[in-house]
């Protein structure tokens, strides 16, 4: 199972003018991973579609804000 | 031919009143990765494009124009109601000098829509690599306008606005894997 967010940790001088981020997020949904969609995925029910955006629970990647995490999942 | 619902992909909701969130969803809008140069990217691709995959960008290029009309309704929720000094507050003074309150098709930072941002090169694999590229620039995108707002409402419609394009993303990967199939040669596993 892949994961959808990652993280790499930038140089940061001595110097820099601001406090460091430390650590910067990037996303890699499920797309880049999936392949040629196999057949017979599960799928939501209709109305769990609609509101997922996808039919397919196998191509859901909801997004957060990594930088506000109290945020309410997107 | 396209035949018109009247009614939205998916309800949009606006929670505040912060028009400086509209001049925000303008990249979407008129942006060079916006909606509208998606649509007409895709639309205009289809005709030069292996006829294994051209419904997709046919489909995937209606859909796009039904994410415009969202993220319109969602600029002009933010708007009508504002007062000019509120539009000044929101960065939206040279937009509303020039435009009133109408929408136009301008990114972010009011710069004018131009065909000039999208290609059709006729290739299918230059074409659907761009296509996949838009999508995964419009996806960050939407990740961006989602980590500088604050509104749960509209950002639940972002959500699913977003999530539409890794959902195409990964169609136009597969059309990839379609035409570059070696036809008519056994497959041995």
């Amino acid at each position: 199972m892949p994961t959808y967010r990652k993280w790499y940790y930038p140089y940061s001088s001595p110097f820099d003018p601001c406090p460091p981020l430390t650590r910067v997020p990037y996303e890699t949904p499920v797309q880049l991973y999936l392949g040629f969609q196999p057949p017979g995925m599960k799928q939501f029910s209709p109305l769990q579609a609609l509101s997922h955006g996808t039919l397919w629970p196998g191509l859901y990647t909801p997004y957060t804000d990594p930088y506000n995490p109290k945020k309410k999942e997107a | 031919m396209w035949y018109y619902e009247k009614k939205l992909q998916y309800p949009v909701r606006v929670s505040a009143c912060n028009p400086r969130i509209a001049k925000y969803l303008m990249e979407q809008y008129g942006g060079a990765d916006g909606e509208l140069a998606a649509a007409l990217r895709y639309l205009n691709q289809r005709y030069t494009i292996p006829d294994r995959v051209m419904g997709l960008l046919n489909d995937i290029g209606t859909e796009e124009f039904a994410h415009l009309e969202m993220i319109a309704t969602m600029v002009y929720k933010l708007t009508k109601d504002a007062t000019p000094d509120q539009l000044k507050e929101a960065g939206l003074g040279p937009h509303y000098v020039n435009h009133g309150k109408s929408l136009y098709f301008e990114n972010a930072a009011g710069e004018s829509f131009t065909v000039a941002h999208i290609q059709s090169k006729g290739d299918p694999i230059a074409d659907l690599y761009e296509d996949i590229a838009a999508e995964e620039k419009a996806r960050s995108t939407y990740q961006w306008i989602i980590n500088v707002s604050d509104d749960p409402m509209l950002n639940d419609a972002l959500g699913f606005l977003r999530e539409r394009e890794v959902v195409h993303s990964q169609r136009f990967r597969e059309a990839v894997d379609l035409i570059k199939e070696e036809q008519g040669k056994k497959k041995v596993f």
